[in-house]
């Protein structure tokens, strides 16, 4: 069993790793942490996501050891800068 | 009522102002955000702004209603803009009004201070000699965090 999530990525991420959505399949029972593991271990340019990023799960902030549902809507939120 | 949005049109002031006021009010206050030609001693030609609009509109709304209870009034209005900005466009434009003039002052500040924590919106400066940097950010509060546990409880002096 797995759980398919999609991921989102804004601003400087999404600069440095040259796309701004991506599908993921995941075990089921990850978490966002697990999440990050598996996008950091794919090695460049996704080593540049920090370990403990700032995530939102379903546009709400999340923490990491929240764990994924599928159809999970995961974004990856460089530090903001709005106003 | 409260009105958010995040949008790439141009942020109609007086539709905000429109937006907020009743035969209560007493004060109506317009606080725009404004594209600057400089940063850090560096010349600034223009801004790109980008949203995850979808969220940044819900907390956008939490803003509010957070900012609405003190105001003792529903009336707030705020737009912030995405997309290509140049020097002079409006950014953001927060429209508040309240029976007292302190009340809308107070709320504000509060929304413009908590757009910069915690809106997932991000700008890149574009600097006159051609270079663009994205500008450094907040993390927004508890954001990041390992899990809840890690969360200090809130405790008086001296029951910790």
């Amino acid at each position: 069993m797995s759980v398919a999530v999609r991921t989102l990525f804004f601003a400087a991420y999404r600069d440095r790793l040259g796309v701004s959505e991506l599908s993921i399949d995941l075990p089921s029972g990850s978490t966002v942490a697990d999440l990050v593991n598996e996008l950091r271990g794919r090695g460049a340019p996704f080593d540049m996501l920090p370990e403990k990023p700032a995530v939102a799960i379903n546009q709400t902030y999340s923490f990491l050891d929240e764990p994924l549902t599928a159809g999970d809507e995961v974004a990856f939120i460089p530090p903001v800068a709005g106003g | 009522m409260i009105f958010t949005e995040v949008s790439p049109d141009p942020i109609d002031t007086a539709a905000l102002l429109a937006e907020v006021g009743s035969n209560e009010d007493g004060a109506a206050l317009l606080f725009i955000g404004v594209v600057r030609d400089h940063a850090e001693g560096r010349k600034v030609k223009g801004m790109r702004y980008d949203a995850y609009s979808e969220m940044a509109t819900e907390v956008l709304r939490e803003i509010a209603l957070e900012a609405s209870i003190p105001l003792g009034t529903d009336r707030i209005a705020v737009a912030h803009r995405f997309g290509e900005l140049k020097i002079g466009d409006i950014s953001v434009g927060i429209a508040v009004s309240s029976p007292h003039r302190a009340e809308a002052y107070e709320a504000s500040r509060f929304v413009i201070e908590e757009i910069k924590k915690r809106l997932p919106v991000w700008k890149k400066e574009h600097y006159l000699d051609g270079v663009s940097e994205w500008v450094e950010g907040t993390i927004p509060p508890g954001a990041g965090l390992e899990d809840s546990t890690h969360v200090a409880p809130l405790t008086d002096e001296g029951l910790a």
